[in-house]
């Protein structure tokens, strides 16, 4: 047990990543070793921790295997860092059960003291305190490392890469445990030569302090700006990455088929209208995640219809809706209407304006074309705008075409909301 | 001047009207120039910000036809800088972009109309005319911004001044324009003289200039997209 290694040697070689141990950052008691080791070797956690509590009394083993681990496993990075404090972090039982085990651990040790097995009174609690103190301060530093990947911003603040935004529980915690460690160093030189030395030793460790934090204070600041210009850069970088990819699939890609087509006025006006869709979606649109929406659904259409007919089409919008019975049914006789303007108009402009009023939708599809009479209109000819009628009826809409030769056509939808 | 030269109709009536052409594209600003050169006077043409404003101080022309993005501050930028010195100068902002926080932000700069440059030669030329008359001109996508930054969902009670209302009147021809309407036919449709529709546009142009209503800024910042 003592022995397993970060890396599980069982895994395949031809496997694409080895599997590496973690320690969770949720469901864990101090630092999360055993509950990692736990998955990692798939064993309960319950014997882990007994392993390591045994293995204790054997001059220490156990503690000092877990420290080790404990600055050599990773945290698993939580699969979503925002949500990972709202996780359950443990359960009650296994609380009690972990307590339980670590005092029956500790009881064994002192048993051991009084048979003269042990440690020896004198290094036994100052130890066992120090302990104490490291598990605080390196919990904490756990606790910070998480804030980190959670606030995901590229400046490395030098209190909060030590505190996290833990605020005051965390400095209380990081207090707490440079006091226990304090402590526990003080005893062993109090034991060693009496308070005098301590006295004096206290006075050398403060000077060495100041003098380190002298000598190094700068250069560690520098590290960390450093670091925050470097987070930054990398940031940046891979922006431009992205950018430089996404130019090359669409808009690169466009201007070798124009140049291809450069004799078919039609393809390459049809592929330069893509191209500039596209590109405006990606610029402006930051909604496409978004739920579709009367106007997304509006521009779709639109879209649609000016790929396969050539058309160019202008849509505007006022004020925005969900998609719903009534507004479906008007987005697709807004395609009919449009394809109907892009058919018989004779113009390759159609304009389309949405308005959303207290309590209706307004849409209105005009095109500048030939127009017709509608009075005079062969019935057959009527075919697609009765279907606009029928379906906006349907819905509880209305559809009214305005025409006059030479004077273009209106189709105007409404329904209400 | 009659006031009221037909949008579709190609060039002006009287003179010939001089335009100096702001845009970062050379490319662009040739094929502008191909279009409209023989319908208009074009006195020079600039590629950034600080050019712009010595060319259009140097020789000012009738109309400053002017690309909203621009290196060293956008066109929103000459418009403030030239009419600091030189109130009279009329800008037609022509741009690619769908952004309503940039077409909001040369029009309160003091651009007198907004269209997009995929724009036919003659409807620009007919704007041209239009905004060198003094009046406004309006796509049918800057109709829309319109209409959407001035409806209700900002709180009456926070709408005091006329400056931040638009009549019912102005409503009805902002719509039509959203519509797809051209000036003449608002006209026609509203059983008004194309010189009222014009009046009406101007006075939305104010508002939109004048307007002290910080929500506009804030619309068109949140509404990225058209």
């Amino acid at each position: 047990m003592t022995s397993v290694p970060t890396v599980d040697p069982e895994a395949a070689p031809s496997a694409p990543a080895p599997r590496r141990a973690h320690r969770p950052t949720h469901g864990r008691m101090v630092g999360g070793v055993a509950a990692g080791l736990a998955e990692h070797v798939r064993v309960d956690v319950f014997w882990v921790r007994v392993v390591l509590v045994v293995t204790s009394w054997f001059a220490g083993l156990g503690v000092i295997v877990y420290a080790a681990l404990w600055r050599f496993l990773p945290q698993s990075v939580p699969v979503d860092a925002h949500t990972a404090h709202g996780v359950p972090q443990r359960s009650r039982v296994e609380t009690g059960q972990t307590l339980a085990l670590l005092a029956l651990g500790f009881g064994v040790l002192l048993v051991q003291q009084d048979l003269g097995l042990g440690l020896g009174d004198r290094v036994l609690w100052p130890v066992t305190i120090a302990v104490v103190g490291v598990a605080l301060v390196w919990r904490q530093a756990d606790e910070a490392q998480r804030q980190r990947w959670a606030s995901d911003s590229p400046e490395v603040p030098v209190v909060g890469l030590i505190l996290g935004s833990g605020g005051r529980s965390g400095l209380l915690r990081l207090v707490a445990g440079v006091l226990l460690i304090g402590t526990a160093v003080s005893l062993l030189v109090a034991q060693a030569g009496g308070l005098s030395t301590l006295l004096s030793a206290l006075v050398a460790a403060a000077l060495g302090v100041l003098g380190i934090a002298l000598v190094l204070g700068p250069w560690i600041g520098r590290l960390v700006q450093d670091l925050a210009t470097e987070r930054r850069e990398r940031i940046r970088s891979q922006e431009r990455a992205d950018v430089a990819a996404h130019l090359h699939d669409s808009v690169l890609q466009t201007l070798a088929l124009l140049q291809r087509n450069a004799d078919d006025p039609k393809a390459v006006v049809r592929l330069a209208r893509r191209q500039e869709r596209e590109l405006r979606d990606w610029l402006y649109d930051d909604e496409r995640t978004a739920e579709r929406t009367l106007r997304t659904a509006v521009l779709e259409v639109a879209a649609e219809v000016e790929e396969l007919h050539d058309v160019s089409v202008e849509v505007v919008c006022v004020g925005d809706v969900p998609l719903v019975d009534g507004t479906r049914a008007l987005v697709a006789a807004t395609g009919e209407a449009i394809v109907n303007a892009a058919k018989h108009s004779g113009t390759d402009q159609v304009a389309v304006y949405v308005e959303v009023t207290g309590s209706a939708v307004e849409l209105f599809v005009r095109d500048r074309g030939v127009g017709f009479d509608p009075e005079s209109v062969p019935a057959d000819r009527w075919g697609v705008r009765h279907s606009i009628m029928e379906r906006m009826r349907r819905h509880g809409g209305t559809a009214v075409v305005r025409s006059a030769p030479g004077d273009g056509t209106e189709v105007r939808l409404a329904v209400t909301r | 001047m009659n006031g009221a030269p037909p949008v579709t109709a190609s060039g002006g009536v009287g003179t010939q009207r001089s335009v100096v052409v702001v845009d970062d594209h050379q490319m662009f600003r040739a094929g502008v120039i191909a279009e409209i050169g023989a319908q208009v006077r074009v006195l020079g043409e600039a590629a950034d910000v600080d050019s712009a404003v010595r060319m259009i101080l140097r020789h000012p022309p009738d109309v400053v036809l002017l690309d909203v993005h621009l290196p060293g501050g956008g066109g929103a930028e000459v418009a403030r800088r030239v009419l600091a010195t030189s109130p009279e100068t009329r800008f037609l902002a022509l741009s690619v972009s769908d952004a309503a926080a940039d077409v909001i932000a040369v029009i309160r700069a003091g651009a007198r109309g907004y269209v997009t440059k995929s724009i036919t030669g003659p409807e620009l030329v007919a704007a041209i005319n239009r905004v060198a008359d003094g009046d406004a001109v309006f796509s049918p996508r800057l109709a829309g911004f319109v209409l959407d930054a001035f409806s209700g969902s900002i709180a009456v009670a926070e709408v005091d001044e006329d400056l931040d209302r638009l009549s019912g009147r102005e409503k009805e021809v902002m719509r039509l324009i959203a519509r797809g309407y051209a000036y003449k036919e608002v006209a026609k449709e509203l059983f008004i003289s194309v010189k009222t529709v014009e009046t009406h546009v101007s006075s939305v142009l104010r508002k939109l200039q004048l307007s002290s209503r910080h929500e506009l800024t804030r619309w068109a910042n949140e509404r990225r997209l058209i």
